[in-house]
This record gives structure tokens, C-alpha cells and sequence, in this order.
């Protein structure tokens, strides 16, 4: 009879009360995909207090990669000779020349992926092909990219290579902070880039930007609780960093992934949709690894490219527009037509928005629309 | 992108561990974690073992996470 409440009852009550002695608005910035689709799946936003506003950042690696970007990896998709090997959120994703998976139709060797070994492993067996390895994804991911380049050097392949498009999650935090895009009171920290980057990885936010940082893991109670931590601070005017997820992230994160990186990959700058070019924002091949870089064995240039008209995926990750302030939100871009990476990727804020959060009136609308066509 | 799932090592080699996940066995990679050994809980991520969970951790922030919602309602 006297069961204990589950875990989000109480870490909700403690958000609601911490709202209650806030007494204003406060907004809040996750900068991760998985948190944007744990939040979207659970209904999180619909019994958040009033006065406390969750905005998506940018945290999806897909949606923040530049339109240049894509189109060099559809180019080098196109090589006679080349199997592309991706993770599976970046096919449906439109560059100039149609996406990969439209590359894949035309003949392309696109193959998806779930683990970067799987792609060396693919080089080692077909040595007369050239195996690229499209290597998207921010610290949480860049690891295994790393341990596939050190596993194809050692087996001494001459056919792997790949396009590193890694980025850094806390240069692009600071971006938003010191350019003013958007006001906001706290971060709710990504708990997986945090497992390899450390806790203490976001100290300069909380000191130089007074800026309260939680690191909180995905399950619905654990974003709920690192909610109400940064109410609470908000609530108290007092910046600090908490780290809710202590279980998989300590303060100065995962030593042999980190050092595994820094073996291979050096700070760099990149271009970010959205936010444009920040130093020190990417991960790039130092120059011992020089003969893993795709875009140099096959001549491939990244050439600064428009993105598509009206699409405004750059203010969507930057928490400047919700999806459905986007003109082309719903009509015509969709999940089943993508337009820009937001709605392609399965984590995307729009994808999130259109799967889990469109109003009633625009289901209805859609209802009606599909019953008339019938 | 950044999913990853908590899953248990079964079997460790260097460099590679068979992991229980859900009832299923899959094989994925450990150079992340050098210090896993079978029993220990792992994030996985992509095919790797991203870090060891601690899971005494886990049930400590369970509990604070019940002490500090209870207090909140009593107040």
C-alpha cells in the first residue's frame, strides 16, 4: 500500500516549488539531441510550471553541421570507387545534389553503420574499395572515430579514410553566451558529452558568464531534477555547477578517451549552421594523421553553401525561433520531406516538435486534409 | 547522436567485451575503458563503452531525489 512515489513526482513537486519562489520567467537551454527527444517523448514541457521554458540548443549534430559541409560529403559519396560509410541520421539530410540517400539511388556505395569499426573492418575486407568514414558528432562520438583511424593505421589500410566533421558542444554554449543571441538563465548540460569532457568542462560558463550549469542524464525524473536545480539557483541568483548524473560523468571526465583524441585530433575552427565560424570549435586530423583526411585524398572541397531558402533550422538550434515559427514548419517540410536538417535528423528540434508536440487544430487540419484526398 | 544505454559485461578481452544487452549479446569495444571487467556496468555508445557506471551512485541520487521531493511537499 505504501509505495514510495515514483522519482519525477518528487523531482517534479521540487521543480513546481522552486517555480513558485522564482516569481518570474526564467528559460533554460538543453544542448542535446537526446534530452530534446526525452523531453519531447515524456510530455515534459506540458507539466512544467508556467514561468520555467525548456529551449532546444545547439546539441544535434547533424542539424549544426553547414550546408558546405553536407555537400562535400555527397560529393565524395559520388567518387567512383568510394563506399561511404555513415551513421544512419545523416542520409535523408538535403545537400545541393540531393542527399545520400538519393546519392545511394544513383548508385552510390552508401552503406550505414552502427559502430566507426564496422567501417574500418569494411576497409580491411574490400581493399579495392576506397571506405570513407563520415565521422559527424560531438566528444560523446568522436572517440570511436579516433579508435577506428589508430585501428586502420595499425592494420596499415591504404583505402580508410574520413570526413571529421567533430565539434565541440562547450565552445558553441560559449558562442551563444558572449554574442548575446539569446537570454538565457541556465543549461541543462549534456550527460553523455560530459562523460568523456568532464563536469569541470563547463566551469569557464559558470565564472566568466555567471551562467548556472547542471549536468543531467535522459531519463524523464533525471531532466525534471536537473530542472529544478537551475529554478532553484535561478530562484537564489547563485551560478554554480552541479552535476546530477555522477553515476557516468566524473569531474574531469573519461582520461583514456581524452587522451586517445588528443592523439589524434587538435582544436580547430569550423563552420557551425547557425552560428557560423568559431575557433576552436572542431576537432581536426593533426598532421601525423593527414592521410586519413577524405576531403585531401579525393580533392574534395568544403565551399561555403546557402541554405535552403526560407529555412530557418540556423535560429532553431540557436533557441532564436521555435519550429513552428519557421515558414516552411509542417508545409511543406516534414519528416517524410525534409527541407532542412532539423526535421531530417530523428533527434532534430523540428522532428521532435512535428512527432510530439504539433497542436491539436494542425493534427485536425491534417486529418481533414488526408480524409478530403481520399 | 550522443545515445547511449547502460548494458553489463559478460565476457572481456583486450580491447573487446561481449556485453548483455536486454537479454541480447552483442560484441562491442573497450579501448574507452581499459579498467572494465566482466560484471561492471557500462554507457554504451556507437559500439563503445563510453565510461563505467557506478551504480551505487545511481541508487544514492534515487534516494536524495525522494528525500528532496518528500521535503518539498511537506513544507
Amino acid at each position: 500500500m505504501n509505495q514510495p512515489l515514483p522519482d519525477i513526482t518528487h523531482a517534479l513537486a521540487w521543480l513546481k516549488r522552486a517555480a513558485g519562489r522564482l516569481g518570474r520567467d526564467a528559460t533554460f537551454m538543453e544542448v542535446c539531441g537526446t534530452h530534446t527527444m526525452s523531453s519531447f517523448r515524456s510530455g515534459l514541457p506540458s507539466v512544467m510550471p508556467a514561468n520555467v521554458a525548456l529551449r532546444s540548443g545547439p546539441g544535434c549534430p547533424v542539424c549544426v553541421t553547414a550546408q558546405g559541409e553536407i555537400d562535400a560529403l555527397i560529393e565524395l559519396a559520388d567518387v567512383a570507387g568510394v563506399t561511404l560509410c555513415t551513421y544512419g541520421d545523416m542520409l535523408r539530410v538535403p545537400g545541393r545534389t540531393g542527399s545520400l540517400e538519393a546519392a545511394r539511388g544513383r548508385g552510390a556505395d552508401v552503406r550505414v553503420i552502427y559502430s566507426a569499426l564496422d567501417a574500418v573492418k569494411r576497409a580491411a575486407r574490400e581493399p579495392s574499395r576506397q571506405v570513407v568514414l563520415a565521422a559527424v558528432g560531438f566528444e560523446t562520438t568522436a572517440p570511436a572515430t579516433a579508435a577506428a583511424i589508430d585501428m586502420a593505421e595499425r592494420l596499415e589500410l591504404a583505402n580508410f579514410t574520413v570526413l571529421a566533421s567533430h565539434k565541440r558542444v562547450v565552445p558553441a554554449m560559449e558562442a551563444l553566451l558572449a554574442g548575446g543571441m539569446v537570454a538565457l538563465d541556465g543549461f541543462l548540460c549534456p550527460g553523455h558529452v560530459s562523460v568523456i569532457i568532464g563536469a569541470e568542462a563547463y566551469r569557464p560558463l559558470v565564472e566568466r558568464y555567471a551562467m548556472p550549469c547542471v549536468i543531467a542524464g535522459f531519463e524523464p525524473e533525471q531532466m525534471a531534477l536537473g530542472l529544478a536545480q537551475l529554478t532553484q539557483l535561478a530562484a537564489e541568483g547563485r551560478a554554480e555547477l552541479i552535476n546530477q548524473y555522477a553515476e557516468a560523468v566524473s569531474d574531469t571526465g573519461n582520461g583514456a578517451a581524452q587522451r586517445l583524441l588528443d592523439r589524434v585530433f587538435k582544436p580547430g575552427p569550423a563552420r557551425w549552421r547557425g552560428l557560423g565560424w568559431m575557433e576552436g570549435s572542431a576537432m581536426v586530423l593533426r598532421g601525423r594523421y593527414a592521410s586519413f583526411d577524405a576531403l585531401k585524398r579525393f580533392g574534395v572541397q568544403v565551399v561555403d553553401a546557402p541554405e535552403p531558402g526560407g529555412c530557418r533550422c540556423g535560429e532553431v538550434i540557436t533557441g532564436r525561433a521555435r519550429p513552428d515559427e519557421c515558414p516552411l514548419f509542417d508545409n511543406p517540410c516534414t519528416p517524410m520531406r525534409p527541407i532542412g536538417p532539423c526535421m531530417v535528423s530523428s533527434e532534430g528540434t523540428c522532428a521532435a516538435w512535428f512527432k510530439y508536440h504539433r497542436t491539436p487544430a494542425a493534427r485536425r487540419d491534417e486529418t481533414l486534409a488526408t480524409n478530403e484526398h481520399k | 547522436m550522443c545515445l547511449a544505454v547502460p548494458a553489463k559485461l559478460v565476457e572481456c578481452e583486450t580491447g573487446e567485451a561481449l556485453v548483455d544487452l536486454g537479454g541480447n549479446r552483442l560484441r562491442i569495444s573497450t579501448v574507452l575503458v581499459p579498467e572494465a571487467k566482466p560484471g561492471d556496468w557500462v554507457l554504451l555508445h556507437a559500439g563503445f563503452a563510453i565510461e563505467r557506471l557506478d551504480v551505487d551512485e545511481a541508487q544514492r541520487r534515487r534516494e536524495e531525489i525522494a528525500q528532496l521531493g518528500a521535503g518539498e511537499e511537506a513544507s
